[in-house]
């Protein structure tokens, strides 16, 4: 039985937020980046899903792993460094969601 | 008086103790029942360590100065790695990807993995103490200004610093910036001034020196 | 050092795994180096050679060395936190069996006394 590859949801330059909800088990998306909004860089690819693959399951199906860009100033409520300084992280698909230019923090 | 905790220097090897710490006891006792059951051998186990010692900076330095000295070479570098780098021989391995990032006066790359070590092994060989810290990890993803200055890095307020959280199978490998005075310098004379935590972004490569004569 | 698990910066409605420490406040970091010892190498190649044989995936390992309390993640040494985590995998793949690892352990440290050497007998827990 071929596990069916879901549409990908999103693309370069779309405003995503990070799902702030707890995780179980193993998990790749850090606790400081959950909550928080970032722009689509681009699809890093197609990967197993690590969160499965920690308890030898084979992880399928592959997810769309992608690059983000957040700024630094919307991760932290006490950013020390520059207004342009920002941070890069992949994160899997879904772990994310659309975030609107309002709500965007 | 093995199993002090609190840091990551050690005593050189003719200084060690003669304690033989629980740890290396469960690891000689796993290497055995393991090769007894068929699942490694000896030489599995020495050619790993043989490709670990092998793999150090200077392979990822070699790569910058190609990249500083064919500006095409770099460009392609930066937009395809897996195939520049095979083309060089150099196989970058089938459990990670890697990118390339380049430093310049305007942006400003430093590579954590907040959750584990990852690191790019194959071109950097294996990664420093302070990379897999909870110290270096916690803190740069929030205060990169900071820890580099603690490094000797200081960058301007006019440069962007870009953190890079090494969050899943991508790897990463910083171009620094080429120091001033080093045009027409060969690739080897290049590579010398390439440090590893330069390709971290810990680091900047190293200044020319000005010579005596 | 004193090592604090800041919560301040805590957010996520399930908390924090302990390994996940982006933001939190370990202070200074410590930038000696040293080569990796022997020791050091043979658990680093028998990681690399049980992924490579396919034993268990590094998602495994690291899932382990995540389970463990903060006193121990914080507290034991690098690689001799991935050996504990290894022969935790071995077992729960039921790769090796435990007792035949403590019998084996038991048989190595009179070996290495027979040799002179003072050998810690405290069990790996």
């Amino acid at each position: 039985m071929l596990n069916s590859i879901p549409p990908q949801r999103f693309k370069a330059g779309d405003h995503v937020r990070v799902l702030d909800r707890p995780s179980i088990g193993h998990c790749r998306t850090p606790v400081y980046l959950r909550g928080r909004s970032g722009i689509i860089i681009g699809v890093a690819g197609r990967y197993l899903d690590p969160e499965k693959l920690a308890y030898h399951k084979p992880g399928m199906p592959a997810h769309l792993l992608y690059r983000i860009r957040f700024r630094q100033v919307n991760i932290w409520d006490t950013y020390t460094g520059t207004d342009a300084d920002d941070l890069e992280a992949d994160i899997f698909e879904y772990w994310l969601e659309n975030a609107t230019k309002e709500n965007k923090k | 008086m093995s199993g002090h905790n609190h840091d990551h220097s050690h005593a050189p090897v003719s200084d060690m103790p003669t304690l033989i710490s629980k740890y290396e006891v469960l690891e000689t006792a796993i290497r055995e029942l393991l090769q007894e059951h068929g699942l490694i051998s000896a030489a599995d186990i020495h050619a790993q360590i043989d490709t670990t010692e092998s793999l150090n900076a200077e392979l990822g330095a070699k790569i910058i100065a190609k990249a500083w000295a064919d500006l095409a070479f770099k460009q392609h570098l930066v937009e395809n790695p897996r195939k520049m780098l095979g083309d060089m021989g150099i196989n970058v391995g089938s459990i990670a990807e890697l990118k390339v990032v380049e430093n310049s006066e305007e942006l400003h790359n430093v590579v954590v993995c907040t959750l584990c070590s990852c690191y790019p092994r194959m071109i950097l060989g294996a990664p420093p103490a302070w990379y897999k810290s909870t110290a270096y990890r916690s803190r740069v993803v929030r205060e990169p200004r900071k820890v580099l200055a603690e490094f000797g890095v200081d960058v301007p307020d006019s440069t962007k610093i870009r953190v890079l959280d090494s969050t899943a199978d991508l790897r990463f490998l910083v171009i620094p910036m080429r120091p001033d005075g080093t045009d027409g310098l060969q690739e080897e004379a290049l590579a010398k001034l390439v440090t590893r935590d330069s390709m971290i972004g810990t680091g900047l490569a190293q200044q020319m020196v000005k010579s005596s004569d | 050092m004193k090592l604090e698990r800041s919560n301040s910066e805590r957010r996520g409605g399930g908390g924090r795994v302990v390994n996940d420490v982006g933001g939190l406040d370990f202070n200074a970091i410590d930038q000696s180096e040293h080569e990796l010892t022997f020791y050091e190498k043979r658990v680093d190649a028998m990681l690399m050679v049980l992924v490579g044989n396919s034993v268990f995936r590094v998602d495994a390992l690291r899932r382990a060395i995540e389970s463990y309390a903060e006193q121990e993640y914080d507290g034991i040494p690098y690689y001799d936190r991935w050996m504990k985590a290894i022969r935790d995998l071995l077992i729960e793949q039921e790769v090796l069996d435990a007792d035949a690892i403590e019998v084996r352990i038991s048989e190595v440290c009179d070996r290495l006394e027979k040799e002179g050497l003072e050998v810690d007998r405290a069990p790996v827990v």
